[in-house]
């Protein structure tokens, strides 16, 4: 066999073969046809660059950013051509964006490498040259016996060899993977299972031969060749051989096993998607505008080329006596200068492109993304885990989700579950104090009294704490591999691990209560019923299916009766029962149900010895028939779960995370349609579903699981399209299961997709990681690409989380993967409500501000410069000074944006939260429609003709001349100039576009005033500083004195005055018949703020008013800076302005009551 | 209380700054608001701009085209003629012509502001730094040297087409002509004047000596020095007509400052009466289409004739009025939801 296989090796090259070949602690063959394969090492990457690869890699990424290498592109035009403006003006903003984008990379870069650090360094044992050696994770090679002891993690997919048990058996939890809490037995082959130390390790002569690696968690194919006394055995391997990396062993001491696949190539990290950078819709909106921008840019050129040449075709034109050409201008080739003169025409008008708008957005979205971390509603205070931003770049995107993904276990659940009630012969009962209480009656037994149970009582609570599949972890300690240790210390050592999580919570609530499951070893179950140890005989266990949606135990009492305890859904124990209060019952699992508990109906059936001996035949035929196992192991459960008498039936919560109702209705609310998206089983996602307010009692359930063939799914898929066609008034939900989908996802996507879309609710259960990837990209790439949140807990989340336009990390009890996957992480499901409504809202309406103004302020920028060449021949003359070219967009025109799109509010918060659908305001992208972009463009255009031939005329009707006199010295008509009247456009210009700015500030902090009037005034201060002096670095003086020039003219303040406010006259008024005639819900909600009297006008007073208000400057500032601590605040929050206060109960009044204060 | 202080170690900051709390101002641009205001505004600029626009009015402003390509006009002649060829223009004043008056030149279809020429200049020789004498800046070429390598000063485009004309302005009083005194200082920029522009250093005591190892620029008939060899603080880089003429214009039709008319008897302004303007025709324009012309005006506070200022105001100023009304009347007719309360 083995030279068969060395044979196959021999003819295949090594990495393309199907299998994979792992020689046990790489001893390898000593003679024959052998050829090493080659392994990744065990050593996980996540980041993106080197030291070594940084500077270009980084370099070239940046580059792809069109707006970069725009500015790349004219920073070298201007190195090598003859412009009007100096490579300085684009080189120096380009050099600082680069380095700040390229620092925060790097940051981000080094973040990542130091986790990867922390994995790949993890200590581990290995087994080497006989001895056990410690070692690092990221040492592991393909072939090596790991050693892993309790409660740890595996470090690369194993196969197991052995463990402590003689049996070769282990117990692992796989939550990280694929959210199961429960135990899972794995085996060794029993082969290796005996080589339990390092020394017979040692001697184990074996090879794996495996499949190569491959994403699905649950297969493995393999085979073990075990050379024993030169026999070679050979057995198969499955899933249940192989330890998964990621998951934990639990409950067993040590087990060794040999790794199979390491590093990238486990199956961990083959479910991790490569992370690649998500870009938000407001980016790509952002750069299509970049490239509409880039067309009316290249349009602009072109046409000013062609009317220079149409205009220098007369010679008067070209070279009149005044300005002869050099020699060198007269010889140059047409074509070439034709080119150079498209080129600089390129350069002069190349701010149109905002080169700031990237940084600014950066700039944004860093700062910005601070706030999640620091609003409290997203503390959480018994973990202490605040929210946490990975990304700042999707800070918008969260005010455009439209569908949101979500994990179960853990992310809408605590992962914990809770009994509540149960029903017993027709009584109601609640679990108070660890007490059965009848319903009605209070807990009157004194702490400590043995509580007397009736009969029935007893036997309820024994069947539930018998009829189960629960096991029992305990501590390390002591008795391991003893089921039964000594009974007092059973409590504070004992843990029990169930594939339900409801039998975990059944048995521990008859724990409580008296009867106490201590332990099963295969044979025998053990209860303690009030200090009484009873051992009961483990006769046949029917195991749970989804057919029957039941399972059963038979068991033998300790005074020897037989007796069969069933456990089930409702709906498939009550039709066999003929006896015990079953009507009562019905009444009350209804009641349970509406409550939203999970419910399970307990009943049992004591066989006579015939009886007992005709099952017990029955079931043997059954279990050990060649054919039609299945049906005839059916026939059996049916012939056996009859006739039975009804016990009663159990409450259990499965526990939510507060608040999930409430949030996913608001999510709902704000047009939000949510998916759950879960590993578990369909009848428990099912239940959580119902109980979280997912789906509705009123919803119409449709089904789509358990589908086999390809054929069956199109039929069922249809037929549900038909349903909903039929009954379109009510809601839908669709169920859906893993294999289903992925058969309806091969071959019917469309129609899986018209039925989902159609559904207001979706479940999908029995989910792989990966499937969950692919149903959000089947969702992202559907036709009208809606955008996609995915939020998790668990290492099984992590793919959704990243195929996902936003990914959300839930920081819970299933590590932290998920978190560093994450872009954003939240402590609980019910903060998503307020990252979305909220933040997500503030985002998106501040950075859609921020780029439509960022284009709008350009195109003012740069078409009076455009128009300019009309009347200047076309000669590329600047109409501005250089200096302010450059500084325009960097310094008078940046500081009041980046401050509105930190601090907006168009509504208050409160307001958004308790009002989601104002989240439709806002879908779709909205404020960057065409439309918008249209409106903001041409006022743009509009302003800018306005500036420009505002100034041209109201300089002199003559149009031509500058004649002004000046206040101050009268008697003088001087002439302005070409550079006064640039910057009389100029000073026009900053001051309308920094008051359309205000126009559109709603919120306005002390902040916003202080931007917005100092950048007004930063730019008179700086005019006059710069234009007041000589500079002795600069070769030309153009600009001095001309601003004082330009002020000291009347006529020019008259022109300032009338232009500016010309400009922004028709969009008052537009706004303020908007909001009159046809308001936005957005709109008339701020109308609601507006009556309770919060606006602080003060806040604006302070700044303006002159002496009275700078008094209370310095109060206020204080006031805002400091911290507001309890006693401090009551002090200084004025009684006019209660929502300033910092009570924080206010803010979750509603607006009726927040009149009271 | 140090447990306590651990478990919340990560409890964000509690400061309105920290919660998106600021106390903030949120006007709403409400009818309430809008139409007084633009009432108010509307009322505002319409006295501006009677006010704006009655100024305007009442500045006087003559003009006089002289370019001499129709055969009727005066300087015909001399539009083919040799340099200093004078020609006289006649005008009538029907009443007083209110002083101070301003006498400007005006050229059209001119373009100072073509780039290649407005660059044309060496800011730096221009303050009289000696280095850039023998060096010129690159941007002053073609003028920057001439055929024998000699440095211009001062180079460049602008300095070498210079406005030449020269005028002189003659009040026929009883058939005699009295010559109007013309106040040539207070023309260019203070600034220009006392700080941006200086002559060289003099050499040996003389100006011309500073100059020497440059030539005049190709077009001038003679070097910077002489230009007022008659007041040396008129002269070299600081006469004014040079500093006015450097001064670039922003558009291709513009006028400048030539003289004011501030002195002896016309210190009040040109009496009503018979004038006569003798031009000395030098500057040639009609190779590229351009126009030259006088004007002759007076200035108001608010400055030069504009009448364009006023009616804007006026226009702008009715506007708000009228849009205050509209919205009145939608206001009453649609009851605005939010005034409801």
């Amino acid at each position: 066999m083995l030279r068969w296989i060395r044979q196959q090796l021999g003819f295949d090259p090594p990495h393309q073969s199907e299998t994979r070949t792992v020689y046990i602690a790489n001893r390898f063959p000593q003679h024959g046809h052998y050829v090493p394969q080659k392994f990744a090492d065990n050593r996980i990457i996540s980041s993106k660059y080197t030291i070594w690869n940084f500077v270009p890699k980084n370099l070239f990424e940046q580059f792809r950013r069109i707006a970069n290498f725009y500015f790349l592109i004219i920073f070298l035009v201007q190195l090598m051509i003859d412009t009007p403006t100096s490579p300085v003006t684009s080189g120096l903003p380009l050099f600082f964006v680069i380095t700040v984008t390229a620092i925060k990379q790097g940051y981000e870069d080094w973040l990542r490498h130091k986790a990867d650090n922390e994995v790949n360094g993890a200590p581990v044992f290995v087994v080497r040259s006989g001895s056990l050696v410690q070692t690092r994770s990221k040492n592991i090679r393909v072939g090596d016996i790991v050693r892993v002891a309790k409660d740890e993690t595996f470090p690369a997919d194993l196969v197991l060899l052995s463990s402590d048990r003689a049996e070769g058996t282990c117990h692992i939890t796989t939550a990280s993977l694929d959210g199961e809490t429960n135990l899972k037995t794995h085996y060794a082959v029993p082969e290796t299972a005996v080589s339990q130390s390092v020394s017979r390790l040692e001697a184990l002569q074996a090879v794996v031969e495996c499949q190569q690696p491959e994403a699905d968690l649950y297969r493995f194919v393999g085979r073990i060749t075990v050379t024993q006394q030169g026999e070679e055995i050979v057995r198969p391997l499955g899933p249940e051989n192989l330890l998964l990396r990621g998951a934990r062993l639990k409950n067993t001491k040590e087990i060794f096993g040999v790794a199979v696949y390491t590093g990238m190539e486990s199956k961990m990290a083959l479910n991790y998607k490569c992370k690649s950078q998500k870009r938000s819709a407001v980016e790509k909106s952002m750069n299509t505008f970049l490239i509409i921008y880039l067309v009316i840019l290249l349009f602009e050129a072109i046409l000013s080329t062609i009317l220079k040449y149409a205009w220098q075709a007369e010679n008067k034109w070209d070279e009149p006596f005044y300005n002869q050409k050099t020699e060198q201008e007269r010889n140059s080739s047409q074509i070439l200068k034709f080119i150079s003169d498209f080129l600089a025409f390129l350069v002069l008008y190349n701010f149109i492109i905002p080169i700031s708008l990237y940084v600014t957005v950066e700039m944004q979205k860093f700062l910005g993304s601070f706030f999640i971390g620091w609003d409290l509603d997203l503390y959480h205070e018994e973990s202490d885990q605040k929210a946490q931003v990975n990304t700042s770049d999707l800070n918008e995107e969260l005010g455009q989700v439209e569908y949101v993904f979500t994990d179960k276990t853990g992310t809408l659940t605590e992962n914990e579950m809770q009994f509540r009630e149960c029903s017993i012969n027709g009584i109601k009962y609640q679990e108070i104090n660890g007490k059965l209480v009848p319903e009605g009656m209070t807990d009157d037994f004194p702490d400590g009294s043995v509580p007397h149970l009736s009969r029935e009582e007893e036997l309820f609570l024994k069947a539930v704490s018998l009829c189960h599949t629960v096991q029992i972890s305990y501590d390390q300690t002591d008795g391991v591999g003893d089921p039964f240790p000594r009974a007092n210390g059973i409590s504070s050592q004992m843990e029990y691990y169930a594939s339900s999580p409801d039998e975990k919570a059944l048995v521990e609530a008859t724990k409580r209560m008296g009867v106490t499951f201590i332990g099963s070893n295969g044979e025998n179950m053990e209860i303690k019923t009030f200090g009484r140890s009873e051992k009961y005989k483990l006769l046949h266990v029917l195991e749970f299916d989804a057919n029957r949606r039941r399972m059963s135990v038979i068991l033998q009492s300790p005074s020897g009766d037989k007796v069969l305890f069933t456990k089930g859904a409702e709906s498939s124990v009550l039709p066999y029962t003929k006896s015990g209060e079953i009507d009562k019952t019905r009444l009350h699992v209804d009641e349970f149900a509406l409550k939203g508990l999970r419910t399970l109906v307990v009943a049992c059936r004591h066989f006579s010895a015939e009886e007992y001996e005709e099952v017990d035949r029955r079931l043997h035929e059954a279990r050990t028939a060649l054919q039609q196992r299945e049906e005839r192991l059916a026939e059996a459960f049916a012939f056996i779960e009859r006739d039975l008498q009804l016990l009663g039936a159990t409450g259990v919560e499965d526990k939510l995370q507060e608040k999930v109702q409430e949030t996913i209705e608001a999510l709902r609310l704000a047009g939000i349609k949510v998916w759950v998206l879960t590993g578990d089983k369909m009848e428990t996602a099912v239940s959580v579903s119902l109980s979280c307010g997912h789906f509705h009692r009123t919803m119409n359930i449709l089904e789509l699981v358990q589908q086999k063939s390809d054929s069956e799914c199109a039929e069922q898929l249809r037929r549900l399209a038909r349903r909903i066609k039929e009954d379109h008034v009510i809601q839908h939900g669709l169920v859906v299961d893993g294999t289903s989908l992925s058969l309806a996802l091969r071959e019917h996507e469309k129609l899986f997709m018209e039925v989902c879309r159609s559904c207001s609710a979706v479940l999908c259960c029995r989910m792989a990681p990966l499937q969950k990837a692919k149903v959000v990209r089947l969702l992202k790439t559907s036709p009208e690409k809606p955008i996609t949140l995915a939020i998790g807990d668990g290492a099984n989340d992590v793919s959704m989380i990243q195929e996902a336009h936003v990914g959300i990390g839930i920081m819970g009890k299933e590590g932290r993967q998920a978190v560093r996957n994450s872009d954003y992480a939240i402590a609980r499901f019910k903060f998503l409500a307020k990252l979305l409504l909220v933040h997500g809202h503030f985002y998106y309406i501040r950075i859609a501000t921020l780029v439509q103004y960022f284009f709008y302020k350009n195109v003012c920028f740069i078409t009076p410069q455009f128009l300019y060449q009309f009347f200047c021949l076309f000669s590329q003359q600047t109409l501005y000074d250089s200096v302010y070219l450059t500084l325009y967009n960097i310094c008078f025109t940046s500081l009041p944006i980046l401050v509105y799109s930190l601090f907006e509010q168009l509504v208050h918060p409160h307001v958004l939260q308790s009002k989601p659908a104002l989240y439709r305001d806002i879908s779709k992208n909205s404020l960057l429609s065409f439309k918008t972009f249209l409106y903001w463009t041409l006022l743009g255009f509009c302003h800018a003709f306005v500036f420009f031939f505002g100034s041209y005329i109201l300089m002199g009707e003559d149009t031509s001349l500058m004649g002004n006199g000046q206040i101050l010295k009268a008697n003088r008509q001087l002439m302005f100039g070409n550079w006064t009247f640039g910057t009389l456009v100029f000073t026009v210009m900053v001051i309308t576009v920094t008051l359309k700015l205000a126009l559109e500030t709603h919120f306005w902090t002390w902040m916003n005033h202080f931007v917005t009037w100092g950048s007004i005034a930063f730019y008179f201060i700086f005019s006059l500083f710069y234009g007041g002096i000589i500079w002795p670095f600069l070769h030309t003086q153009d600009m001095y004195f001309v601003f004082v020039q330009l002020l000291s003219s009347g006529s020019a303040w008259f022109a300032i005055i009338i232009i500016v406010l010309t400009c922004l006259f028709p969009d008052v008024i537009k706004k303020v018949f908007y909001r009159h005639l046809q308001p936005t819900s957005t709109q008339k909600s701020q109308l609601i703020e507006t009556h309770q009297g919060i606006s602080c006008v003060d806040s604006m007073c302070c700044l303006s008013e002159g002496e009275s208000g700078c008094a209370r400057l310095g109060r206020m500032v204080e006031r805002l800076i400091g911290r507001c601590d309890p006693t401090r605040v009551s002090r200084s929050w004025s009684d006019s302005d209660p929502f300033c206060s910092n009570d924080r109960s206010i803010l979750t009044l509603s607006p009726v009551e927040g009149s009271r204060c | 209380m140090m447990k306590k202080k651990e478990e919340t170690a990560n409890r964000p900051d509690n400061t309105a700054f920290t919660q998106q709390r600021l106390p903030a101002w949120q006007p709403m641009l409400s009818a309430g608001i809008v139409i007084p205001g633009f009432l108010l505004i509307g009322m505002a600029f319409i006295g501006i701009g009677v006010a704006l626009f009655l100024t305007s009015q009442n500045i006087q402003v003559l003009e006089r085209d002289y370019t001499g390509d129709e055969s009727d006009s005066p300087c015909n002649t001399c539009t083919h003629s040799s340099p200093n060829c004078n020609c006289m223009l006649n005008f009538t004043l029907s009443k007083l012509f209110e002083g101070p008056v301003f006498f400007y030149y005006g050229l059209s279809n001119y373009y100072q502001n073509y780039r290649r020429y407005g660059v044309s200049r060496d800011d730096s020789q221009l303050s009289g730094d000696l280095t850039y004498f023998k060096n010129p800046d690159s941007n002053c070429a073609p003028y920057r040297v001439d055929s024998n390598s000699v440095p211009i000063v001062p180079c460049g485009s602008i300095a070498n087409s210079m406005f030449n004309d020269t005028f002189r302005l003659y009040h026929i009083v009883n058939g005699k002509e009295k010559e109007v005194p013309f106040d040539g200082k207070g023309i260019a920029w203070w600034t220009d004047y006392n700080v941006k522009f200086r002559n060289p250093s003099l050499v040996n005591g003389t100006l011309k000596a500073a100059f020497d190892g440059t030539v005049k620029p190709i077009n001038w008939p003679k070097p910077a020095y002489e230009l007022d060899p008659n007041d040396s603080s008129n002269n070299g880089f600081l006469n004014q007509d040079f500093l006015v003429w450097m001064r670039a214009a922003a558009l291709p039709d513009f006028r400048k400052l030539y003289r004011r008319i501030t002195q002896g008897d016309y210190a009040a302004g040109l009496p009503a009466g018979n004038y006569s303007l003798k031009i000395t025709y030098n500057y040639p324009v009609l190779s590229f289409g351009g126009r030259k012309k006088i004007v002759l005006s007076n200035v108001s506070w608010m400055g030069g004739k504009n009448q364009f200022l006023g009616i804007a105001y006026l226009v702008i100023g009715s506007l708000c009025v009228v849009m205050s009304m509209v919205m009145l009347i939608v206001y009453a007719k649609f009851k605005f939801p939010d005034d409801s309360s």
